[in-house]
């Protein structure tokens, strides 16, 4: 059985975002792997280290070229070889699970991890779509996992708390903070991960069709009052913001 | 038909799925606003429902108990395709935005994600979301014979009762087995008003300083003001609160009209599930955390100190 963990190279946290002529610019910005995909891709190691009957684990990134260098990362940290699907165009997470379904089909992949909600286009939609491709069940917001044979357990949020759950493989994984802490590459895997297969494929080839159209996007921050009270004087500035809470903000009764 | 699927918890139908009513009469799409009500012993919520809706369609069954992804994603698609409903809007809930998806591929039709608003543009149905950490605000349409949406919580206003109660239908459906075998389940319980609905959020960080602070402090003064609790991701990592209080990327998004954030640095993760409080309000001794960039009102000062003097006054 493989393992598919999927990459996103998105800005860094504290990068600024600009936007031009309508749409998110990302030239100039600090671009990482996505966090959350991080975590599937430390995950996915663990489960074989922990003596699962894993074969091979492979990462697959979607989009321009600078992906490579989010793959790059994954191979470093211990990935066995990477799939680039290489486009320019902007798709959403629905259109791009093709992408991932006839990865998994055609790569003998029997889990795939993906991050719960990636940084760039804060969707949940990835797994979720890939699944339903697929006809396989999913298990989204992990914090737990165990593989034991074909059998999957684990923990995971949900709207109310969290569940204990099984399920046998194959099956969609969507990860997060929690589930562990990815290692660092080590310069020797870094040199290592140079030889690794690094397989391009064309976009075309998986008949993607952009379904929704991102018509305008721009940043917009809510005009903030920045009333500072002095807080030296720890009752008048209690009784000072109760004030403005009710009067000004009108928030309090 | 415009179909929206109920959110309710504990016989009581959720200010969600108002809120998608609200969404779908805003959307300026035809035909009647209908609610779909799914689960077991459900009366009560598909009573409350009817209040808003056009119809109510009732799938009360055992298969239905529980939520499950695959089950609630057959049985949304098989509605939509029976009653041909071109607009299917669900909530943008954990469990609205993981069976969603589900719908979306079935049906064959575009999914417009997590929106705060929704509105016709000729043939194509157009809504804005946030996305880079909700950073940025992207307009995004698509059109399609159907179209799949989810709804941001506490983006659109309840909606108001109209006119005459709709009429209810029972239906029939045809489930899959659920897959996902659930074997255990823990609840977080909160005497207090949930996060998602509260409109005043007391939020702690690390500034707060230990686990009896934050007891002190953060819930002493949310509940002198009637509000909800909220932590930052530090404070759960760190073991102080339970995942259920997070707020920000990886926790709740929430949008309440007061945010009070005490000892809160303000990193862009915690914004991004903050940001678009009403009024954001800051306490912090370091003058120089990024939260007083995006706070309506800022005390730079001792939590030790201001909050007590907080909890004081307010009982005045």
């Amino acid at each position: 059985m493989n393992i598919l963990t999927l990459v996103r190279q998105v800005p860094d946290a504290e990068a600024r975002v600009k936007i031009n002529q309508q749409t998110v610019d990302l030239d100039g910005t600090t671009l990482v792997v996505d966090g959350m995909d991080e975590y599937g891709v430390e995950e996915a190691l663990r489960l074989r280290e922990s003596g699962a009957g894993v074969e091979q684990i492979i990462a697959l990134a979607i989009g321009p070229k600078r992906n490579e260098d989010a793959l790059r990362t994954a191979l470093a940290m211990g990935v066995d070889r990477a799939i680039h699907v290489e486009t320019d165009e902007h798709f959403d997470a629905v259109t791009l699970s093709k992408v991932v379904a006839q990865v998994a089909q055609s790569e003998n992949v029997g889990l795939i991890l993906v991050g719960g909600q990636e940084a760039d286009w804060d969707s949940q939609a990835l797994g979720a779509a890939s699944a339903e491709r697929l006809s396989w069940p999913q298990l989204t917001w992990t914090n737990e996992l165990k593989l034991d044979g074909d059998t999957l357990t684990g923990r995971h949020d949900v709207d109310d708390g969290n569940e204990s759950f099984r399920v046998t493989l194959p099956a969609v994984v969507t990860t997060q903070q929690g589930l562990n802490e990815p290692r660092y590459p080590t310069l020797p895997n870094i040199m290592k991960a140079k030889k690794k297969e690094l397989r391009k494929d064309d976009a075309a080839a998986y008949g993607l069709q952009a379904r929704v159209r991102t018509v305008g996007a721009e940043i917009q921050t809510r005009a903030r009052r920045n009333t500072m009270i002095d807080g030296k004087d720890p009752q008048a500035a209690a009784a000072q913001l109760l004030e403005l809470l009710r009067s000004e903000a009108k928030v309090l009764a | 038909m415009i179909l929206i699927v109920a959110e309710h918890t504990a016989g009581k139908l959720g200010k969600a799925t108002l809120e998608m009513v609200s969404a779908a009469r805003d959307s300026g799409r035809e035909g009647p606003i209908t609610v779909l009500v799914l689960g077991q012993n459900v009366a009560s919520v598909a009573t409350e429902a009817a209040a808003v809706a056009d119809q109510v369609l009732v799938a009360d069954l055992p298969g239905l108990a529980t939520y499950n992804a695959e089950t609630w994603a057959a049985a949304a698609a098989q509605i939509a395709q029976e009653g041909e409903a071109h607009t299917i809007i669900m909530g943008g809930s954990r469990s609205g935005r993981e069976y969603a998806p589900r719908v979306a591929v079935k049906l064959d039709a575009p999914y417009l994600e997590d929106v705060t608003s929704l509105k016709g543009n000729g043939a194509a149905l157009q809504g804005q979301r946030y996305t880079y950490l909700a950073r940025v605000t992207e307009t995004v349409e698509a059109e399609g014979p159907v179209v799949v949406v989810t709804v941001k919580p506490g983006s659109f206003a309840a909606a108001a009762p109209a006119g005459a109660a709709g009429e209810q239908y029972d239906v029939e459906l045809n489930l899959p087995a659920p897959r996902v075998e659930i074997t255990g389940k823990s609840v977080e319980k909160s005497s207090r008003v949930a996060l998602a609905e509260a409109d005043l959020i007391v939020t702690g960080g690390r500034g707060v300083g230990s686990p009896e602070n934050f007891t002190k402090y953060v819930e002493g003064l949310a509940d002198a003001l009637g509000a909800g609790v909220g932590a930052t991701r530090a404070v759960v990592d760190a073991g102080w609160r339970p995942y259920a209080e997070q707020v920000g990327q990886t926790g709740k998004t929430v949008q309440p009209g007061a945010y009070i954030a005490l000892g809160v640095s303000g990193a862009v993760q915690h914004l991004s599930g903050m940001g678009k409080s009403k009024n954001i309000i800051a306490i912090n001794k370091d003058a120089e955390a990024p939260i007083f960039k995006v706070a309506d009102y800022g005390i730079v000062g001792d939590i030790n100190e201001i909050v007590p003097a907080l909890i004081e006054a307010s009982k005045k």
